[in-house]
């Protein structure tokens, strides 16, 4: 079907208006995290600072142990993501290639279980991990995310498994390939671009999370990224704007760089034999 | 792959239990952990000062210094209280402690506190933090609403300039603002995010009191004469004189800066310690002063919720950490932690040092408003944050905006108001 000229001018433009939406926050934090206090105080805001400064950046480190709190912050979301795919993968198998009532009904939990909100749960689970002795733990925290993020890195991986061709396994197993032979060989390759694209949904959810860090952790030294951040804000909302938005932007960069490392494989995996040769 | 896989998993949660808290075993000097709200990079600095040098002098009982913040707090230190794993000394605001105080989750300072800190501290300054025969915290640091004027356009317009002995009565203000307003330029703008505090702590220099306690403690609202003097005031100057801009109304006080160093609005009411702000990101050569608040019927009498030190009715070292409390707010220290976030401490002794009286910064005319400052009004009433989120805030957002008058404002307050507060005083 051959597209007018003036109708993909129009879709051109509406993709250049999303993604100028999309990057608008972002480039703003960046644009104010190198602006002087003046220019931040200024009526007519400009989107290149003028007398661009590093003064923000470097009084956040100095106010801040961000590397560290960054430290805390990768190893948390890492671990989160890991358990929650190793998880997530068999169990995920099982929902969409046997359906049952069983597996409707998990479905629907999943479902409802990201309804609850966090001050619901707060309580009682602080009280659980304090009872395993793992409050103001990193390892402690890290089950936590990978726990909140199971129910939807789950729900996304059925979708996966559903994706990929049940008539593939069954020409394996007529082959002679064995189920844990199919389930390497065949099935696993073809989920790679599902895996990885639910890994990244874990390690960004962890690596956003403020309320679970800020309840569960008590020691300056285990603080994750986004509670240290709050550190520059005061009472009633006032905020170190320019040391905040330099440390939220160094903060942004982990996210990105998984995501440009993976995202080759997910498109990649997502077009793979999209097209018959 | 596979082997390179599991070996990272490995280490990652070799890593991950390596960084597990080792629970810290007691035995040998007592440890406190000290929870601290400083965010200003020159108050954490002075906190961090005094708790080294507590410590320095101090071998046996050890002060872990834990950085804490504002937001989110209040959900943070319930979880802990409930958890039992809440920090020994709190530091907190005096409107957050009345459901921890009636939880018995603070311990009661009464007897644990030195005579020299209780007789430094002003009475009205304990009402704060006093909830039924106890009190839940020290009151230490504190700030008056003040009106940031630029300088040089006050003086070309040849208003009268006033001063702490000398302020500008609510009418006179509205004058001012009028006469100072045109060309798309405001007399005032008025950042109201948080319309109720703001409007109730400054309605105590006109009398207005809404909150009434009767016999048997049961608190009624009535909204009269002196709650209406503020409210009306904004009111007319944003809907009939145009004194003020209604865009600023749903504004924090940060965002009307820009417009103030723009000069676009004469005067803008703050807090006090949003002078450091000013300091940073005022132009140079910008010439601003601080203004008292107008006055009413009481003066310059206005409401505040001071910053508060607690301690954990879970502590088991109450003792200790009074200790620490009291040398924390020694007149020198607490003049330190006031400097360091642009607040007036409550101290007696604190408040004469000179370096509070100085007029640089206007430091002269926030001491001078120090002891007029009063408990806001509805600091100990049960059923506040309700009415307040419920009731009161749409109520003064929409008489302000214009949607509602007075007669309606008047009965949101006090018909929807009670139906609220008479829950909690079953």
């Amino acid at each position: 079907m051959r597209t007018r000229p003036a109708a993909r001018a129009g879709q051109y433009a509406a993709l250049l208006a999303y993604l100028a939406f999309l990057a608008f926050p972002f480039l703003w934090l960046l644009s104010t995290a190198f602006k002087s206090p003046r220019e931040l105080g200024s009526l007519h805001p400009a989107w290149i600072p003028r007398h661009p400064t590093l003064g923000n950046f470097r009084q956040a480190f100095d106010q801040q142990p961000l590397l560290h709190a960054a430290l805390n912050s990768l190893l948390v979301a890492l671990g989160a993501a890991v358990i929650a795919v190793v998880l997530a993968t068999p169990m995920a198998y099982v929902m969409a290639r046997h359906r049952s009532p069983l597996s409707r009904a998990a479905t629907g939990w999943v479902v409802v279980s990201q309804a609850f909100p966090f001050v619901l749960v707060i309580i009682p689970l602080f009280l659980v991990l304090k009872h395993l002795r793992l409050i103001d733990s990193l390892a402690g925290l890290g089950m936590v995310y990978a726990v909140w993020t199971l129910p939807f890195a789950l729900w996304m991986l059925v979708g996966y498994v559903r994706a990929v061709p049940g008539e593939l396994e069954e020409a394996a197993a007529v082959d002679g390939a064995g189920r844990l032979r199919t389930l390497v060989s065949v099935t696993a390759p073809l989920l790679a671009p599902g895996i990885a694209a639910t890994a990244l949904f874990a390690f960004v959810t962890a690596w956003n999370e403020f309320f679970f860090a800020l309840v569960l952790l008590k020691s300056p030294d285990k603080q994750t990224l986004p509670v240290v951040l709050t550190h520059f804000i005061g009472a009633e909302g006032v905020a170190d704007l320019g040391p905040l938005a330099a440390a939220a932007s160094l903060a942004t960069l982990p996210s990105l760089l998984v995501f440009a490392l993976i995202q080759r494989r997910i498109t990649g995996g997502l077009l793979a034999g999209a097209v018959k040769s | 792959m596979r082997t390179g896989l599991a070996t990272a998993l490995g280490v990652l949660l070799l890593l991950l239990a390596g960084c597990s808290s080792g629970g810290g075993g007691r035995g040998g000097p007592i440890t406190l952990r000290f929870q601290s709200l400083a965010w200003q990079q020159e108050s954490v600095a002075a906190n961090k000062a005094l708790v080294k040098e507590w410590n320095a002098t101090h071998p046996d009982v050890k002060v872990e210094y834990v950085q804490g913040g504002w937001d989110g707090v209040h959900d943070q230190l319930l979880t802990s209280f409930e958890g039992g794993e809440a920090p020994d000394v709190i530091h907190d605001a005096s409107d957050d402690l009345a459901d921890f105080a009636y939880g018995g989750y603070l311990a009661d300072l009464t007897g644990l506190l030195p005579a020299r800190l209780k007789s430094d501290i002003p009475q009205h300054s304990w009402e704060t933090t006093a909830f039924g025969d106890g009190i839940y915290g020290v009151p230490f640091l504190q700030e008056p609403r003040v009106l940031i004027a630029n300088a040089t356009w006050l003086r070309d317009a040849g208003v009268r300039i006033p001063a702490p002995e000398r302020p500008w009565s609510w009418a006179e203000f509205r004058r001012i603002t009028k006469r100072l307003s045109g060309d798309g330029k405001y007399g005032v703008a008025w950042p109201l995010k948080e319309p109720v505090s703001a409007t109730l702590n400054l309605a105590l220099s006109a009398g207005g009191q809404l909150f009434h306690r009767g016999d048997g403690g049961k608190v009624t609202v009535r909204f009269e004469a002196g709650d209406a003097v503020v409210p009306r005031t904004v009111h007319d100057q944003v809907a009939i004189d145009h004194s003020a801009p209604a865009s600023t109304l749903g504004s924090g006080g940060s965002d009307t800066l820009p417009g103030f160093f723009g000069g676009r609005y004469a005067m803008v009411p703050l807090g006090f310690s949003y002078r450091q702000q000013i300091v940073q990101q005022a132009p140079k050569g910008f010439d601003w002063e601080v203004l008292p608040a107008p006055a009413g019927a009481d003066g310059l009498t206005q409401g505040v919720s001071p910053q508060t030190l607690s301690i954990a009715a879970d502590c088991p070292h109450k003792k200790e950490a009074a200790e620490f409390i009291d040398f924390l707010l020694r007149p020198r220290n607490m003049v330190r932690l006031a400097l360091g976030d642009w607040m007036l401490p409550t101290g007696t002794r604190a408040l004469k040092d000179p370096a509070l009286h100085t007029a640089k910064y206007g430091w002269d005319t926030g001491t001078a408003l120090a002891s007029r400052l009063r408990p806001a009004p509805a600091q100990s009433v049960r059923g506040y944050p309700e009415w307040k989120d419920k009731v009161a805030t749409p109520a003064f957002q929409e008489y302000y905006s214009g949607s509602i008058g007075l007669a309606g404002l008047r009965g949101r307050l006090e018909r929807d108001g009670n139906l609220v507060l008479a829950r909690y005083q079953r």
